[in-house]
């Protein structure tokens, strides 16, 4: 099973709750992978010594366009549904913009005069890396530069899911807009990390909105609970909304977080907290079997 | 000489629009002729890539420069590769104010 953690935005704690729960389901006994799928800013594999057991580069296909050998009929342009060919026969101009490549290779199909040669361009890393205790992490890094964020989640949880696990943990791109749904879409079960403030609300909704578009199924885990004030907790009751745990705002919490320790090995009530999240998402999983 | 002015009508009482790749028109002048023409942007809507097609349109008319509010840096290096001339103005001023100051 296939869950992912996501959040909103950044910094409400989703590093925290994935970490957290993947020490939970492998105390109960059951066999789970931590993925990082924040492409653009992978790190919650920090709190981990780990070593590199392998790597995959990842590639996508780009376009090289001879310009020598154009005769500039366009079709190729036509063929490109993300504008992603500078054409200007007026001015005899042809031209690749790779930040705009999805690399769907509908340009080198269209091209009759061999003008257009196909070849691979590195967009990033999937790493996957060991502890002591023989876990395995998966990462995957877009390479600098490169904007082929979607791709690069796609590869990631593909290569993570080659491996026979009870539990999955995607750890997701934050946001609400692609990246977010793309990591999603290939989960079974969305945990949404949120906080009862004002902005954490009007994420919140944006992502619940996007889950029910997409007939999702998903819990809320609000962190740093009893800040702010209770519109948060009157949306989901109003709206039926599942809240998965409620972790307290506390100097305690936070102090365990920086050490590098977690909350779940240090806080007896934290401990039980993620012990019955586990239970709750492998409940969820015999509903669906 | 044929100049691109992005405008946010097709009068000569409209006035410039700020954006370059999604102006609502694009106001073509040209000072020899003193002919204006207005031709409504069709890039507008498209989700990605407004800026090179806007650069392509105008290119297509022959402009050899480009009066706007501002030109994204991939846009700047479309436009030097064609040799078209950048003009930014940052005022709010009229289409037809602009065509007197390039009559100049
Ligand atoms: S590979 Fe696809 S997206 Fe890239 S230039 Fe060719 S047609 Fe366009
Ligand atoms: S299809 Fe080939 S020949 Fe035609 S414009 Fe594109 S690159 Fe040039």
């Amino acid at each position: 099973m296939k869950i992912a953690i996501a959040s909103g935005k950044g910094g409400t704690g989703k590093t925290f709750v994935s970490t957290n729960l993947f020490k939970a389901f492998k105390d109960l006994g059951y066999s789970a992978l931590l993925v990082d799928a924040d492409v653009e800013c992978p790190n919650s594999l920090l709190f981990y010594k780990l070593k590199k057991v392998d790597e995959t580069i990842v590639k996508e296909y780009r376009p090289i366009i001879h310009s020598e050998k154009c005769v500039y009929c366009g079709l190729c342009a036509d063929y490109c549904e993300y504008n992603a060919i500078f054409y200007v026969p007026e001015l005899k101009q042809i031209k690749l913009l790779p930040n705009l490549c999805h690399g769907c290779k509908a340009c080198s199909v269209a091209c009759q005069y061999g003008a257009i040669e196909d070849s691979n361009t590195e967009i990033g890393i999937v790493s996957s890396y060991i502890d002591k205790g023989k876990n395995l992490y998966f990462e995957g890094r877009l390479k600098e530069g490169s904007v082929s964020t979607i791709p690069m989640i796609k590869s990631t949880i593909t290569q993570a899911s080659k491996q026979l696990s009870d539990f999955i943990l995607i750890d997701s791109p934050p946001g609400t807009s692609c990246p977010f749904i793309q990591t999603s879409i290939r989960s079974d079960f969305v945990i949404l990390v949120t906080e009862p403030t004002p902005y954490g609300l009007s994420d919140l909704r944006q992502a619940i909105l996007t889950l029910d578009s997409m007939n999702k199924s998903y819990g809320v885990i609000i962190n740093r609970a009893g800040l702010g004030n209770m519109d948060l907790y009157d949306y989901l009751s109003e709206n039926n909304i599942q809240i998965l745990g409620e972790i307290p705002f506390s100097k305690e919490i936070a102090r365990i977080y920086t050490q590098g320790d977690l909350v779940y090995d240090k806080m007896e009530d934290m401990n039980l907290l993620y012990r019955e999240l586990c239970k709750k998402i492998i409940n969820y999983g015999n509903s669906l079997s | 000489m044929k100049v691109a002015i992005t405008s946010k009508g097709n009068t000569l009482e409209s006035v410039l629009d700020s954006r370059f790749g999604r102006c609502s028109y694009f106001a073509f002048y040209d000072t020899e002729s003193k002919k204006l023409e207005f031709v409504k942007n069709p890039n507008l809507n498209v989700n990605e890539g407004a800026g090179p097609l806007s650069v392509k349109l105008i290119a297509s008319y022959g402009v050899k420069k480009a009066v706007s509010g501002e030109f994204g840096f991939k846009i700047k290096s479309l436009m030097d590769d064609l040799s078209i001339q950048m003009i930014v103005v940052n005022e709010e001023k009229t289409i037809g104010e602009i065509v007197e100051l390039l009559n100049k």
